[in-house]
């Protein structure tokens, strides 16, 4: 991030006195999350969407299936890929144009909590080997920023994968796929979270609000499994991080993503 | 990270199949200076990658309003060539490009002194010329070399490898085969000057445990690395010694080179100033600029 994100000196004393003192600048823990929601199914022309908002952070993830080749290493496996965008829509520092590289490092590293986890089996979206099968596109659109987008945007996009329903199909003779109307639910195996622990100073905060994530000198995402696997891990920024509190903040974040996944779950029952 | 058992990656004894051992680093060979033009340059090769860092800056930015008024910025472009990997790569920057130019540049930025050089852009050249199994830190590695061979100072060098979980165990430094049939990957980027983590991804399946053991053993592999970097670096300035060295008598010489400062300024030959280089420029990423900086 350049420096276009400005936030005056004296925010940033404020903030970090504040963590000295433990507080935050709006009254949460260090690892208090703010309020989520998660709304599923709602767009109807997606096979599965949700809105996220954790606070007024509000992401939009859509999925759609579409009928494809597979790739050759790989004839008999369904493909998942993953894009986002950071639209101007949801924050004056955000700019119209390509995927930038905040952009895309959302939307790989969110890819890699998905793909790692094998929550979705590929070869049950092999409809036939080497020609035809399903690819999902999962795609979010930042629509309100304000801090936290990696938690969010995983949250957000389990839960539109959770309710993707894919339409039934029927192999004919000449080897050419009949789309029916009917739609069966995508099998989802396991449920992973993403977590990310943000430095300040030497002070480790989750979810922050935009102005405490504008502050913060580093950040690592981590994704979990519901065995307490690591399935992802990303560090960001600038900052540095010593061995031992690497670790520290493995076991921690540990802790915090079971909260996350009960409103994941929450959200799918 | 397919982590099927179909080929037997590691045998009874605990060697792998290029008969390393698991915490053992593949062949490292960096040369430095390999890019004339360049600022500072280097050439890494481990194992099968070949890896060619660029560095050049500190120079103007353009456009201009991408300045940061307070320090440079660190550039840095991976990029893999067409020929490098098995079926040949679309020369258009792919997304994973740009993610590993952006974790390699956050990486340097943070050992650079990056303030000695407001409203300036340092830019890092990566280029693969062929691939192996862990370019991105094997280019890290280069990066940084190139980096000190520019002269810009920094808090230290960064050396870099990744570890991986091979049948659930921790392994050093995968080369392509494990790479692509190991279940987890975990490069790290290390400053073992600062003792310091700039760099750390990971995918696949680990436990808590596992992932421990492997960021151990990618530290302690870092560290042998950081070893091969610094005689690197030194291994230049040797040979600039037996270039500028050969016309001399050596014998006679010898207890002047000592001592260049209390020399008659007519006798003092332009070799020896060369010869003192290494004491002034070669402890400068690692020991003098920590201490600056603390």
């Amino acid at each position: 991030m350049g420096d276009k994100y400005i936030i005056s000196e004296i925010e940033k004393d404020h903030i970090l006195s504040l963590l000295e003192q433990k507080k935050r600048i709006d009254g949460r823990t260090f690892d208090g999350f703010r309020e989520i929601k998660i709304e599923t199914n709602f767009v109807e022309k997606a096979e599965g969407s949700a809105v996220i908002t954790v606070g007024d952070t509000k992401i939009i993830v859509g999925v759609k299936a579409t009928l494809g080749t597979p790739y050759p290493d790989s004839p008999e496996s369904g493909v998942i890929t993953t894009g986002a965008e950071l639209s101007p829509i949801a924050s004056p520092y955000f700019e119209s144009g390509p995927p930038s590289n905040a952009a895309i490092e959302l939307a790989r590293v969110t890819d890699r909590t998905i793909r790692e986890s094998h929550c979705v089996d590929l070869s049950k979206l092999c409809v036939v080997p080497e020609k035809h099968v399903w690819i999902l596109f999962i795609d979010f659109y930042v629509l309100n920023h304000d801090g936290n987008l990696f938690d969010a945007a995983a949250l957000g996009a389990m839960a539109a994968l959770a309710t993707t329903k894919i339409p039934k199909v029927k192999v004919l003779d000449d080897g050419s796929i009949e789309m029916l109307d009917e739609k069966e639910p995508l099998k989802i195996d396991h449920h992973p979270v993403a977590v990310t622990c943000y430095k300040i100073d030497k002070y480790k905060i989750y979810d922050p609000n935009f102005k405490e994530e504008r502050v913060s000198d580093s950040r690592i995402t981590i994704g979990f499994d519901e065995e307490d696997r690591i399935v992802a891990l990303q560090k960001g920024y600038q900052g540095t991080y010593k061995p031992a509190e690497i670790m520290e903040i493995v076991r921690e974040s540990l802790n915090v993503s079971k909260t996350l996944r009960k409103e994941l779950m929450k959200s799918l029952s | 990270m397919a982590g099927d058992g179909s080929v037997k990656l590691i045998d009874e004894k605990g060697i792998r199949l290029d008969g390393r051992k698991v915490d053992e680093l593949r062949p490292v060979n960096i040369k430095i200076g390999v890019i004339k033009n360049a600022d500072g340059s280097a050439e890494i090769r481990m194992g099968k990658n070949i890896i060619v860092a660029a560095v050049y800056g500190p120079r103007e930015l353009h456009p201009k309003h991408r300045a940061l008024a307070d320090r440079a910025l660190i550039q840095c472009f991976y990029r893999m060539s067409t020929f490098s990997v098995s079926d040949r790569k679309s020369p258009a920057p792919s997304r994973r490009e740009k993610e590993i130019s952006l974790v390699i540049s956050n990486a340097l930025a943070s050992v650079i002194l990056t303030e000695k050089y407001p409203r300036t852009t340092i830019d890092v050249y990566l280029q693969v010329l062929q691939a192996d199994g862990g370019t991105r830190t094997a280019s890290l590695t280069a990066a940084s070399v190139a980096l000190a061979d520019a002269g810009i100072p920094m808090k230290g060098l960064i050396a870099s490898v990744a570890a991986g979980l091979i049948n659930g165990q921790a392994v050093l430094d995968l080369f392509d085969i494990e790479d692509q049939k190991g279940s987890g990957d975990l490069p790290l980027g290390y400053c073992p000057v600062l003792d310091e983590i700039s760099l750390l991804q990971l995918d696949g399946v680990f436990t808590v445990k596992q992932f421990e053991d492997s960021l151990n053993i990618a530290i302690k592999g870092a560290k042998d690395l950081y070893e091969i970097q610094r005689d690197a670096l030194k291994q230049k300035y040797t040979d600039i010694r037996a270039e500028v060295e050969v016309p001399e008598k050596p014998k006679v010489e010898k207890p002047k080179a000592e001592e260049p400062k209390t020399e008659d300024p007519k006798v003092v030959p332009k070799p020896v100033l060369k010869v003192e280089k290494p004491k002034t420029e070669d402890p400068k990423p690692s020991k003098d600029d920590k201490k600056e900086v603390e």
